[in-house]
């Protein structure tokens, strides 16, 4: 019988090193395995012991691409152990701050990372030959977002001045005027960056999927909401360890999550598009529209459209936001800690973002968990690839492979974030 | 924004809590220490497009980072960027999809490359999660100090004695 192996020890594009295997046998699919071989992170263990508040800025530095995401996550985490609700301008500022992160990661992706498997080229360096005014169009949405995370974070990467509570110092209204223009730039680019990949081909597929996201009343989810999926399941975030599990495999350092009632699930831009498209504003819903795009979108190769989408979003909230600012009298509420378990949940560019925390009466952190969007992620690629090479398997080997990996960079997959460490087991003292 | 600190940009990369991963930091905090003026002292994760908007505008760019080429750990690489290609694969052991390699390159196509770039890489030996450097790469962050140093002081004089014929 005639077997086939398609094998990329190296995935290109995507964050952090993973590798790909998938094995034919004869007409049938028989092994795939997305491996992961980044040195498992030791975050996790290394928190036990820390205080309080230290834990955003620790968090950040497990990625330098989201690091919004992981002091978000911890912020509202701790709050909630402390019994403390973030209301008001902190609030928006923590939405706005959001926004910048969600638009630098997706231009990244879209630009750098994806749209090259699109067009042809091996990489964006070549794709920049023949497509320049489109990959500056990229680098300067980039930038924009890089613009409102430098402005509220004090810095590009790992920003230091998101602290539990809110912030450390919170701009005038008068600071953010440069931003705007640069945002209603980058909004209209968003726009553009709508049309552009709208035109690119798209392979046919699709699954049945279960997309989980936060839902909010009133808004398109950042920070806060409930975890809804579209087969039923509708929880508070910290009944997430009760739905949710987390399994080692062993071709894989990164733990992969599974719910525990059904499988696998789907996390990101294009499950919070599916599950909150009435929330999203009246000129992002309209971009969508115009791409083609309906309410629901379950082709993952289409996840360059509502990236793009989220963008046009982005920009749309974080100019809505600056609009209405208004400095408010303190930067940051204080956060007394107390003995107590507290859970967070937001929406990284990638995906939800959970974090556990339990504080012991000093504040320090004696019990800490931390599942990033991709190791949520990983089983539905996998599922992705079976079914996707089992009705393809008579393209030619390298045209196989290249949609493989294309397959892969649908979920923008961030290995350095999805690596846990596995091993150490440290006790406090 | 004087010439000095807008012309002269110095940037570390890399990220301290994976052990030799974080020479670049470690190099250029140590170079903070030795000009707190007149230079702009960046510290990146080795996000590309970042790198690309660091060196924006800057006449003098000299980049540092961990490197795993294969050599022994603390060996030191000198490349001038605009000279010869950076090889892709270099700088692989960075946790980014699009990296210092990818930066130059991509700034190389899009004719976005600063006048002068040099890219120090220190051949690391131990990229594990943890804190601190190997001995021979704490070594090396060392002499890289004292030769970016020495660098440094040429390429002020060298820029401003430039200023200087062109006022």
């Amino acid at each position: 019988m005639k077997s086939k192996t398609i094998k990329v020890d190296y995935l290109a594009r995507v964050e952090g090193e993973g590798a790909l295997l998938v094995k034919i046998k004869g007409q049938q699919v028989t092994d795939v395995k997305l491996k992961i071989f980044e040195p498992p992170r030791f975050f996790e263990a290394f928190l036990r012991g820390r205080k309080f508040h230290e834990v955003p800025d620790i968090t950040a530095r497990i990625c330098g691409i989201c690091p919004i995401a992981y002091q978000m996550s911890a912020c509202h985490a701790i709050e909630d152990a402390c019994g403390v609700k973030i209301t008001g301008p902190i609030r928006d500022l923590r939405r706005l701050i959001y926004c910048g992160e969600w638009i630098e990661s997706h231009a990244l992706h879209v630009y750098l990372l994806h749209a090259p498997d699109f067009l042809g080229y091996e990489d964006a360096i070549r794709m920049a030959k023949d497509h320049p005014d489109e990959v500056k169009r990229g680098l300067r949405l980039k930038k924009a977002g890089n613009e409102i995370v430098r402005l509220l974070g004090g810095r590009e990467i790992h920003p230091i001045n998101v602290r539990v509570g809110g912030f450390y110092k919170v701009p005038d209204k008068k600071e953010f005027s440069a931003l705007a223009e640069e945002l209603k730039w980058a909004r209209d680019a968003a726009l553009a960056t709508v049309r552009w990949v709208a035109t690119f081909a798209f392979p046919d597929f699709d699954r049945d999927y279960e997309f989980v996201a936060l839902r909010h009343p009133d808004e398109y989810p950042f920070n806060e909401g409930r975890l809804v999926s579209n087969k039923g399941l509708d929880i508070a975030v910290r009944e997430y360890d009760q739905n949710f599990i987390e399994d080692h495999v062993s071709h894989s350092n990164s733990l992969q999550s599974r719910l525990k009632e059904r499988n696998s699930y789907f996390v990101g831009p294009q499950a919070r598009y599916n599950l909150n498209f009435d929330k999203l504003s009246p000129m992002a819903q309209e971009a969508a529209r115009s791409a083609g795009l309906g309410p629901v979108c379950r082709n993952p190769f289409q996840s360059i459209i509502v990236r793009s989408v989220e963008m046009v979003y982005a920009c749309d909230e974080a100019l809505r936001l600056i609009e209405q600012y208004q400095k408010p009298d303190q930067p940051a509420v204080d956060v007394e800690p107390r003995v107590s378990t507290g859970y967070g949940c937001t929406e990284a560019p990638r995906g939800i973002c959970y974090h556990r925390y339990r504080l012991d009466d000093r504040g320090l952190i004696v019990d800490a968990k931390i599942v990033p969007p991709t190791s949520q992620n990983l089983k539905t690629i996998e599922g992705d690839l079976w079914q996707f090479v089992q009705t393809r398997l008579l393209l030619p080997k390298d045209k196989l492979q290249w949609l493989c990996e294309q397959a892969v960079r649908n979920y923008d997959p961030c290995i350095s974030c999805a690596t846990h460490f596995l091993k150490l087991h440290i006790e406090p003292e | 924004m004087t010439a000095g600190s807008a012309s002269i940009v110095i940037i570390g990369v890399g990220n301290e809590y994976r052990s030799d991963d974080g020479a670049g930091i470690a190099v250029a905090r140590r170079l903070r220490a030795l000009f707190p003026s007149g230079v702009t002292i960046l510290e990146e994760s080795g996000e590309g497009a970042a790198l690309i908007q660091a060196w924006q505008g800057a006449a003098w760019v000299m980049l540092v980072d961990a490197v795993r080429s294969g050599v022994p750990p603390g060996t030191i690489h000198r490349l001038d960027a605009r000279a010869a290609s950076v090889p892709t694969g270099f700088f692989r052991y960075s946790t980014h999809a699009f990296s210092v390699a990818e930066a130059v390159e991509l700034a190389r196509s899009l004719d976005q490359l600063p006048p002068h770039l040099i890219v120090y890489g220190i051949e690391g030996e131990n990229f594990a999660a943890g804190v601190g450097l190997s001995p021979a790469v704490e070594q090396a962050v060392e002499t890289v100090v004292e030769r970016l140093a020495e660098e440094v002081r040429a390429a002020v004089a060298r820029h401003n004695s430039l200023r200087s014929q062109s006022q």
